[in-house]
């Protein structure tokens, strides 16, 4: 075991650019999904019908289509077809930005649906434009509503984060799987491994929490004393048409 | 640098991809049953009277939960060389999703009227007999169309399996696609039989949610 750990030691450096490359891509990922749900959320609620449509469209194809297989899509048959060649990390953050964009644009759609129909026509009787209406009143009650299910989708694309060892980006779970295969320590490497994305996630709460709480304040909310360290429920965790 | 799509590798590697698919659906099938049973059993564990068995499962579950399907895969396969790799793969499979839909029976156990419980224990029925007779029938009813779309997310994390050599369709389909040069051929393909398999199971199951949420 104290094997593991010299070498442990003697490759922080390499860990400490490993956990770079996992962060980057999940708060990569994590900004182009949100930006993405937001679009296709809002395009789903549209009145024109093509909107709707292309959302649609667009979202039961990503999320119908494995992320693994979307992935390997864009490192491995994007290139000979396109001649277009992305970086393996940049690779990463599209297909998570793509694949869990289009779970969160259920959640958007869910929530906006979510605020009561009278601020909606308080709105309208107090003569706000389309886009004050949806900034100033529907938005900041939908977003309260959304960053639990957020959470949800934001741990769920942490934890796919070690695909990058697959098309070779050097991520953390590359950097010790070299320490597992250099020192043998099998058990210990994994664990290690476990635990820090368990630490990732944790802390990742712990931030959504942060978020969640100052959301609430802001609309006047009451903000109960221990739930900057509740965990997520796994009852909403992404399932395919389970989005409510 | 352009060279399109050639349909002559599709169909030649349509075969193998499809032959590749009936692993993943058998991962899958087993891997669901798993997680069916296993969810419950933690459900139930879960209430359990003393707090030396409610703990424990908590933590254990949270760190499952939390932690990278692949990374446990990988090193489930590193540490168990001797067993075959599609039985660890749906197990691993099996013991991730139990931490999810052991939450759903949860949730749908705590639905379940507390009058229910009391009634049972009016009647001095055993813990055994309150469980299986009262609690479950009623619980269990409403966690379909959950544990049908767990099993759709499954599905599509099957490709996972590759990872530890089991020949399911991206195996197969990355073999064909390295052997003859044609990855843009094979990986559309197999994104393709995703959509078509998960498609109309995820309308099946909305449906299902809307007839027993009403």
């Amino acid at each position: 075991m104290s094997d593991f750990f010299s070498a442990f030691a003697d490759d922080l450096p390499q860990l400490r650019s490993g956990l770079w490359v996992t962060l980057e891509a999940t708060v990569l990922g994590a900004l182009v999904a949100l930006l993405l749900s937001f679009v296709l959320g809002l395009m789903s609620i549209s009145r024109l019908l093509v909107a709707r449509g292309v959302s649609r469209v667009v979202v039961e194809f990503f999320r119908g289509t494995s992320l693994y297989v979307q992935l390997f899509w864009l490192y491995y048959a994007m290139p000979p077809l396109t001649g277009y060649e992305l970086t393996p990390l940049l690779c990463g953050v599209v297909a998570f930005g793509l694949n869990y964009g289009a779970y969160g644009a259920e959640v958007v759609r869910g929530a906006i649906n979510s605020v009561p129909r009278a601020q909606y026509e308080a709105a309208v009787a107090l003569n706000m434009t389309p886009l004050h209406r949806m900034r100033k009143v529907i938005l900041p009650q939908a977003w309260v509503q959304m960053i639990p299910s957020f959470t949800n989708l934001f741990i769920q694309l942490l934890k796919c984060t070690p695909l990058l060892w697959l098309i070779s980006a050097a991520d953390l779970m590359t950097v010790i799987e070299k320490l597992r295969s250099r020192t043998g320590e099998t058990l210990t490497a994994y664990v290690t491994l476990l635990v820090c994305y368990f630490v990732l996630a944790y802390a990742l709460t712990l931030l959504m929490n942060l978020l969640e709480r100052s959301a609430k304040r802001r609309l006047g909310l009451a903000t109960g004393g221990g739930s900057l360290l509740k965990s997520r429920s796994a009852v909403t965790a992404p399932a395919a048409g389970g989005t409510r | 640098m352009n060279e399109g799509f050639d349909w002559n590798a599709a169909g030649d590697a349509l075969p193998l991809i499809l032959q590749g698919f009936k692993v993943t659906l058998l991962a899958t099938v087993l891997g669901t049953l798993v997680a069916a049973v296993l969810g419950l059993a933690i459900a139930v564990a879960g209430r359990a009277p003393s707090r030396f068995v409610t703990v424990p499962v908590k933590v254990v579950m949270e760190f499952i939960r939390s932690t990278p399907l692949l990374v446990q895969l990988v090193g489930a396969a590193a540490l168990f060389t001797s067993v075959e790799p599609l039985t660890i793969g749906i197990v691993v499979l099996g013991i991730h999703y139990a931490t999810y839909t052991s939450e759903v029976y949860r949730a749908g156990i705590d639905g379940v009227p507390k009058g229910q419980w009391e009634a049972c224990r009016a009647l001095s029925m055993t813990p055994r007999r309150t469980w299986q007779a009262v609690i479950l029938p009623q619980a269990v009813r409403n966690v379909l169309p959950a544990l049908g779309n767990y099993a759709i997310s499954m599905f599509k994390e099957t490709p996972f399996l590759a990872v530890i050599t089991v020949q399911e369709m991206v195996f197969e389909a990355r073999k064909y696609g390295g052997d003859h040069f044609a990855y843009t051929e094979v990986f559309t393909l197999a994104g393709l039989v995703f959509l078509v398999a998960s498609y109309p199971t995820s309308l099946l199951m909305r449906k299902l949610e809307k007839r027993l949420g009403h």
